[in-house]
């Protein structure tokens, strides 16, 4: 059965730049098991003529030509940024003085 | 050993050598020429204006579905052939995680253990010390498909650079675009040469890519780009020892320069018994030093997972096939022919290839000029112009039909070489075509009898010592009466028939 450690949660919350304490920590690993375990239990189900798989259609090749459509322009790609500057999207540094 | 202006301790690199071998890994990321993005329909244009070149796909909007574009697969498969790769019978594309803004989806698409090409080869001609050349084969281990990225500007600071900096503006129009990344497998044993391997790899790829028409393959403008993995292991160890990744290589000189300034810093740092950080580093163009980058992320920290807005590619062998007769000569051979054609001697033929200059000479021949004239212009004038203002030799704006239609003019006696190079400095301050240069200029040859003859006559009689010595059979003395008539006539005569006419007015 997969299980997820308490140590592997901190490295993903570490990735995905979620600052979590010692006692979220503590509460989420547990959870994140049994929610692993759940969707773990469709293999139980599936017999070996099931192959795994990544999509539900079986389609290949669809493809589109390499035609321009227009786009969006900039007044409305910029209208929902938070902020923006030389209509650019204007986002926080990158790199903290840690790094 | 030596210290670099960042205070890199540098080991000279014959010690380098005699210690260790280097193996190196080349990454070459090829900007395709589509008309649109991979995934979306935007167009792709160089230059545009910030954000003009999004849409709801390429900016990760919720709800967007991307839709691959069918040629950035035809164009992924026929360098893949190029390459001498196996093409999938059945790959998918891949979500690659990690948070940077240059990316709005957090995610780039990409593939991952499914890679469109792989297992290919190249056979790259390197120069030899003796000035002949040998075949080096680089085993290709894979080329993917996936998407560039966004452009960030960094605000504030002091240096303009990622670190120090307040707050980052990101531009998306790059986003999105299609990228081919051609990884190459461990190259070792190579030595003392491994950074001319490299150079020479990265040149030859550009050249195949431009054969195959598939990317506009400037390097100046990012549509190739490279990345040099590099690591020494104790001589004679056949281990590989940690590498180091560096990024924003991005001229054909810098990649010889990278590969070689890492082999020095690499050697000092295992010399003083401390250890190589696997990370990224940044390569600086105007200093010729390598920066610490951040600590590359294990491939698992990607958290690559198969894209499940993308169904398979699955090319059928049928469309292989075809796209496999559409393949450009084999370099080789290609060579082979234009050396017999043109009558150069090998070294001419070296030369034109190092300067990055075979398809010029080729374009410009087609286009009239005799073998010898294009080579002359290219490598002698032209070269050295680019060399001068550090751009690409094809990129200085002067075509091969610019070439050929001045050494055109220099052939019917219209222009003089020194006045060819003047129509080439207004060719390159974009004064239009080569006869509009002349025109604006007034650089045509004086070709009026009537005005040289006159010219002729006013320096004899301005220099009778002279004349003296040319009546008395002395005719190398000549030579002062035709510059002065060369300058009289502000340099636009044939010296050649202003030295008949004196010889013929003295004799």
């Amino acid at each position: 059965m997969p299980e997820i450690t308490r140590d592997e949660v901190e490295h993903l919350a570490n990735l995905a730049r979620i600052d979590l304490s010692d006692a979220e920590l503590d509460h989420l690993a547990p959870q994140l098991s049994v929610i692993l375990e759940s969707v773990a239990s469709i293999s139980g189900v599936a017999g070996d003529d099931v192959p795994p798989t990544s999509h539900a259609l079986p389609l290949t090749n669809v493809f589109r030509e390499d035609v321009v459509v227009p786009g969006l322009g900039a007044e409305a790609a910029l209208a929902g940024a938070p902020e923006s500057e030389q209509q650019r999207f204007m986002v926080p540094r990158i790199l903290g003085d840690e790094q | 050993m030596s210290t670099s202006t960042t205070g890199d301790v540098l080991v000279d690199y014959d010690e380098v050598l005699a210690a260790y071998d280097p193996a190196m890994g080349l990454e070459v990321h090829v900007e395709l020429n589509t008309a649109t993005k991979m995934f979306c329909g935007c167009p792709t244009e160089f230059g545009a204006e910030p954000n003009t070149q999004v849409c709801p796909t390429c900016l990760g909007l919720p709800g967007a579905m991307p839709v691959v574009n069918a040629k950035a697969v035809e164009s992924a498969i026929r360098i893949g052939l190029a390459l001498n790769c196996d093409i999938a019978e059945w790959c998918r594309f891949a979500r690659k995680n990690y948070f940077y803004p240059d990316m709005p989806k957090n995610f780039q698409t990409s593939q991952y253990d499914e890679p469109i090409a792989f297992e290919g080869w190249m056979d790259v001609l390197v120069p030899t010390a003796d000035g002949g050349t040998e075949t080096v084969r680089v085993e290709i281990e894979r080329a993917h498909m996936e998407e560039d990225t966004g452009k960030s500007l960094h605000v504030g600071g002091s240096t303009g650079r990622i670190h120090g900096a307040d707050y980052s503006l990101v531009d998306y129009n790059r986003a999105g675009i299609p990228l081919i990344e051609i990884v190459t497998k461990p190259i070792t044993g190579l030595g003392a040469q491994a950074p001319e391997v490299a150079k020479a790899y990265v040149a030859q790829l550009r050249e195949l890519i431009v054969a195959l028409g598939v990317s506009d393959a400037r390097m100046d403008q990012g549509s190739i780009r490279a990345d040099v993995n590099l690591s020494l292991a104790p001589k004679g160890s056949g281990a590989l020892g940690t590498r180091t990744e560096t990024k924003n290589v991005n001229s054909l000189r810098s990649v010889e320069r990278a590969v070689r300034y890492e082999m020095q810093r690499h050697a000092a740092v295992l010399g003083e018994g401390r250890s190589i950080l696997q990370e990224t580093r940044h390569w600086h163009e105007d200093t010729g030093v390598t920066t610490s980058g951040r600590e590359k992320s294990d491939a698992e920290d990607y958290r690559y997972f198969p894209e499940p807005d993308l169904v398979p590619v699955a090319p059928s062998r049928e469309w292989v096939e075809q796209l496999r007769g559409t393949m450009p000569e084999n370099p080789r051979a290609r060579l082979a022919r234009l050396q017999e054609s043109w009558g150069f001697t090998d070294l001419e033929m070296r030369d034109t290839v190092g300067a990055g200059a075979l398809g010029l000479v080729e374009e410009t021949i087609a286009a009239g000029a005799a073998p010898q004239s294009a080579r002359k212009w290219w490598l002698g004038e032209m070269a050295r112009r680019a060399n001068d203002s550090g751009v690409e030799i094809g990129a200085l704006g002067v075509t091969p039909q610019h070439v050929a239609r001045v050494q055109a003019m220099v052939d019917a006696g219209e222009l003089t070489d020194k006045l060819a190079r003047q129509v080439f400095d207004g060719l390159l301050a974009g004064e239009g075509t080569p006869e509009e240069v002349v025109a604006a200029r007034g650089l045509a040859v004086v070709s009026d009898e009537g005005a040289l003859s006159a010219a002729v006559d006013k320096a004899i009689a301005e220099n009778p010592a002279i004349a003296d010595k040319i009546r008395d059979g002395k005719v190398a003395a000549a030579g002062a009466l035709i510059g002065a008539v060369m300058k009289e006539m502000r340099g636009q005569a044939d010296a050649a028939r202003v030295k008949e006419l004196v010889l013929e007015k003295l004799s």
